[in-house]
């Protein structure tokens, strides 16, 4: 009985922490059953993951921009201009793949600079002057696509990245499954569990409250679970796509940075009050260029996942990425007074997002419902957001 | 007076998850009087008056409450005000770019049909501002008015929702003396008027001048109440109750040891701030020895955080100048993390607006201005994070169950030890405190006050920007007096008396 009451509790103290997981794990098991297990199918469980992978990386850097109390617009277009602008070194100048990536990644990262600019220098709101941005690469990208129209990218190891898979481990040994990924799984939920046991203990050390040891047990269960069940899903097609794991790469680097270095605490003490920020020496300035800078990067970045899963640069790519993208960082936990909001809440948010896109096709509803369903769901999570933090 | 209280509260018991703010607490109000309620921060006050005008509703609660004789159950803010309770809190809740009589009218606009009868407003409006003996145009926008003004427009809004219970958050946390004084008399006169005042305050000299009756609160229990009219109030007395022993001084001593080390030093320093397109600062000259503590007394708007700022990094982008000397080095610093790494620490005057970041916890918040030293190569070192805010906690005494805690949860005695806390780690030489003991309690105080002079000890020079003349008395070696952006004198402690520092401080 104690367990059950253990359980209520920490669920109830936690509930913006695990809503969120909970929400996901409800939309998959509801699908689930509409589909008659289509939805969680190998296959569509793969092709969705791909799918969130352009817009979960957006939705990462998003968080960062709306955790300092700014908003990014003009992310969609640049993400389209930029694909455009990859898919034009490689079709038409020849540069090399391995040339044309980082350079398209700086080139963001620079683009970035001016909304920030914009914003930290001019002290122009970011909403008027990412909109300005909106604008122009939205005419930029018809610019470039102007005389080609649609350009085919016929660079194999361009187009793996958002189509293909990681190599498997060749032996002859369980050859309906995918090896590599599996094992991958396997080190991820031990290096977690490892991971989870060592905070514990630290937290123990200092007499931080810990979760219930069953409570924990369960927690570690349920998470190791999750990672398990998807590991063996995607094992059973073609396992790990390489989208994936630019997406959890991404993910990994950001985590560590937001959570653990000095640039993360100060990008959040920025959003938690900046008059306090700036007088304890955080330069609120150099923090705005450096996370409109890492979102242009990620627009970059966005814009050739994209680009690379369709193996071509169109002239609509990239229309209403950031609207994807904010509402993936909001239905994530990310609140509008700054300060609050979590990398992997993004993450969580954009497969929110996009299983509900893809369930709703697979049930074939029509585009105009789903556009309804989406909406409402956005206005539930935040709902659930705001109501969950005023208690506390 | 008559037998029947005008307010009534019995028994009254809040829980929050964890504590009981109130335990059992009765307070009662007799008809026509100015009825004073301390104790110290996190004894219960605020919660109480919480409880008392809805904002914790009815049912959140136990006990009773009773108005005017009458069992009430408020189920909102709402309820309270149409009852004739008004509450004025520390932090005015007026809209800046709204003029005055729309704020005095906001929420409950005057209608003639659906539209609102401005000249009506405007009218009822004068009448209030003439109530509260406030001469100015009602046209004003709120911004344009000083913060006493302000206030007065604050308890105008109140009366005009024909009030019976006046409830004053700190009324004179951020006012001048004579502002106050204003103040204390409109107070009196509403008294004649029938208003009945609760006034919650810090300043014992307040309370001695105002008040009828006393009330007490301590860890969420009333301790008595005290009639102020027949001499068994003093200050001893409230101290006594409010910290639950005896504080023999407020001002722990410390002797005034003479090092001739100049640390900081600034020469003919002007400012001038773009933004309101005047100068703030005129020939500044002042200097601070080792080991020593120099107060800046002034009156509200004299200029003296303009100065900490403009010393500190400049960060409202004035223009300066003059020279600035740090251990004898000029220096200009053009970021406040350029003079934080000179050495130079400033409390600000207003910690939850640029002091801390309430959202996060306190080990966040201590270390925030000096994540690097706990940092390798960028990245934060927990455990040694960790380690620090606890050294903190024990040494500054900061009362939190742990450092995990979020810092808006904390008092406002605390959540000051926070905010010094954080500026002690960045170890500094040269510590600009603003207002240090602003909003906390006497036995805060105290311990911010053996702090300050431990510190000094160990060779550190502060710089005390405070609108107390006690505090600048008590805890100075030196004071410099500005007014209207000018030093207008220099005192040594022995010299320094109220009527001086008065004077020099309303030269200008």
């Amino acid at each position: 009985m104690s367990f059950i009451n253990d359980l209520q509790k920490v669920l109830k103290q936690n509930i913006r922490e695990y809503g969120m997981f909970i929400a996901l794990f409800v939309i998959w098991a509801v699908f689930a059953v509409l589909t008659d297990g289509i939805f969680i199918s190998s296959r569509n469980i793969s092709n969705l993951l791909n799918q969130t992978g352009y817009i979960a990386v957006l939705g990462i850097g998003m968080t960062l921009i709306i955790v300092i109390r700014h908003i990014d617009l003009s992310v969609g277009f640049l993400a389209g201009f930029l694909g455009a602008v990859a898919a034009i070194a490689m079709a038409f100048w020849g540069w090399p793949v391995y040339l044309v990536i980082p350079v398209v990644l700086l080139i963001g990262l620079l683009l970035g600079f001016i909304p920030g600019f914009l914003v930290a220098q001019m002290g122009i709101p970011a909403f008027v002057a990412t909109l300005a941005g909106f604008l122009v690469y939205r005419g930029a990208i018809l610019v470039v696509t102007e005389e080609t129209g649609t350009i085919i990218i016929a660079n194999d190891v361009f187009n793996a990245i958002g189509n293909g898979f990681i190599p498997d481990i060749p032996v002859n040994f369980m050859p309906e499954v995918h090896k590599l990924t599996l094992l991958l799984g396997i080190i991820a939920i031990v290096l977690f569990v490892v991971g989870e046991l060592n905070g514990r203990r630290t937290k123990q050390a200092y007499n931080f409250e810990v979760l219930p040891m069953n409570i924990f047990i369960l927690k570690l269960a349920f998470t190791a679970l999750l990672i398990g069940g998807m590991t063996w899903v995607l094992a059973g097609y073609n396992g790990l796509s390489w989208t994936v794991v630019v997406v959890l790469l991404v993910m990994g680097i950001y985590y560590f940075v937001s959570t653990k270095t000095v640039l993360g605490r100060h990008i959040y003490a920025v959003g938690g009050n900046p008059e306090a920020a700036e007088l304890s020496g955080v330069n609120v300035k150099k923090i705005t260029y450096v996370v409109f800078g890492q979102m242009g990067m990620l627009a970059a970045l966005s814009g050739m996942l994209f680009a690379s899963r369709l193996q071509s640069a169109t002239t609509t790519a990239g229309t209403l990425f950031e609207l994807d993208a904010i509402a993936a960082a909001f239905v994530g936990g990310v609140s509008a007074a700054g300060g609050v909001g979590k990398v992997t809440g993004a993450l969580i948010g954009a497969l929110v997002m996009a299983s509900l896109t893809s369930g709703m096709n697979l049930m074939g509803i029509g585009i105009s419902y789903q556009y309804m369903v989406r909406g409402a769901v956005l206005a539930a999570a935040v709902i659930f957001d705001v109501a969950t933090r005023s208690r506390r | 007076m008559n037998d029947t209280p005008l307010l009534e509260m019995k028994n009254i018991t809040k829980e929050f998850p964890g504590v009981k703010a109130l335990d059992n607490v009765s307070f009662r109000v007799a008809a026509g009087e100015i009825h004073c309620l301390v104790g110290e921060n996190g004894a219960g006050k605020s919660t109480l008056m919480k409880i008392l005008s809805g904002v914790y509703p009815h049912g959140e609660y136990s006990g009773d409450i009773l108005f005017g004789g009458e069992l009430q159950s408020f189920g909102g803010i709402r309820d309270s005000e149409n009852t004739g309770i008004g509450i004025i809190y520390q932090e005015l809740a007026l809209i800046p770019e709204m003029t005055v009589y729309e704020n005095i009218f906001i929420g409950h606009e005057i209608k003639n049909g659906m539209m609102v009868d401005w000249n009506e407003t405007i009218r009822q409006a004068s009448e209030m501002l003439k109530k509260v003996k406030l001469n100015v145009n009602p046209a004003v926008k709120v911004k344009e008015l000083g913060v006493g003004k302000q206030q007065l427009v604050e308890i105008a809004k109140a009366l005009s929702k024909d009030v019976r219970l006046l409830i004053l958050d700190e009324p004179t946390s951020a006012l001048n003396e004579d502002d106050v004084a204003n103040l204390f008399d409109l107070l009196r006169d509403l008294k004649v008027q029938g208003v009945t005042c609760v006034m919650i305050t810090h300043k014992l000299k307040e309370i001695m001048e105002i008040a009828d009756s006393v009330t007490v609160l301590r860890d969420g229990r009333t301790i008595c109440t005290l009639n102020a009219r027949n001499g068994e109030v003093s200050e001893n007395v409230l101290i006594k109750h409010m910290v639950g022993r005896e504080i023999d001084n407020i001002y722990p001593k410390r002797e005034h040891k003479r090092s001739e080390e100049i640390t900081f030093e600034v020469k003919d320093w002007c400012a001038y701030d773009p933004a309101r397109e005047r100068d703030i600062l005129k020939n500044a000259n002042f200097y601070v020895k080792k080991g020593e503590i120099v107060g800046f007394s002034g009156l509200m708007g004299s200029g003296r955080t303009e100065l900490a700022l403009s010393i500190f990094g400049n960060p409202e982008r004035y223009h300066l100048q003059g020279e600035m000397f740090v251990y004898g080095e000029k220096m200009q610093f053009h970021h406040p993390e350029e003079a934080i790494n000179a050495g130079v620490a400033y409390v600000s005057e207003d910690r939850k607006r640029n002091g801390l970041i309430l959202i996060q916890d306190v080990k966040q918040n201590v270390t925030l201005a000096n994540l690097r030293e706990i940092a390798q190569r960028g990245v934060v070192d927990d455990n040694a994070e960790i380690k620090i805010a606890n050294e903190y906690k024990d040494s500054l005494n900061i009362k939190t169950p742990t450092i995990e805690q979020k810092v808006l949860n904390l008092s406002g005695g605390n959540q000051q030890k926070v905010s010094l806390a954080k500026w002690l780690f960045v170890k500094p030489n040269i510590l600009i405190l603003d207002e240090p003991t602003r909003g906390i309690d006497v036995g805060a105080k105290y311990e911010i006050y053996t702090i300050m002079n431990r510190l000094v000890e160990q060779g550190m020079s502060i710089i005390m920007i405070s609108s107390e003349l006690p505090e600048i008395l008590g805890m100075s070696d030196r004071v410099y007096i500005v007014s209207a952006g000018e030093i207008t004198g220099e005192l040594p402690i022995e010299e320094a008396t109220q009527e001086k520092i008065m004077h020099l401080a309303t030269k200008n």
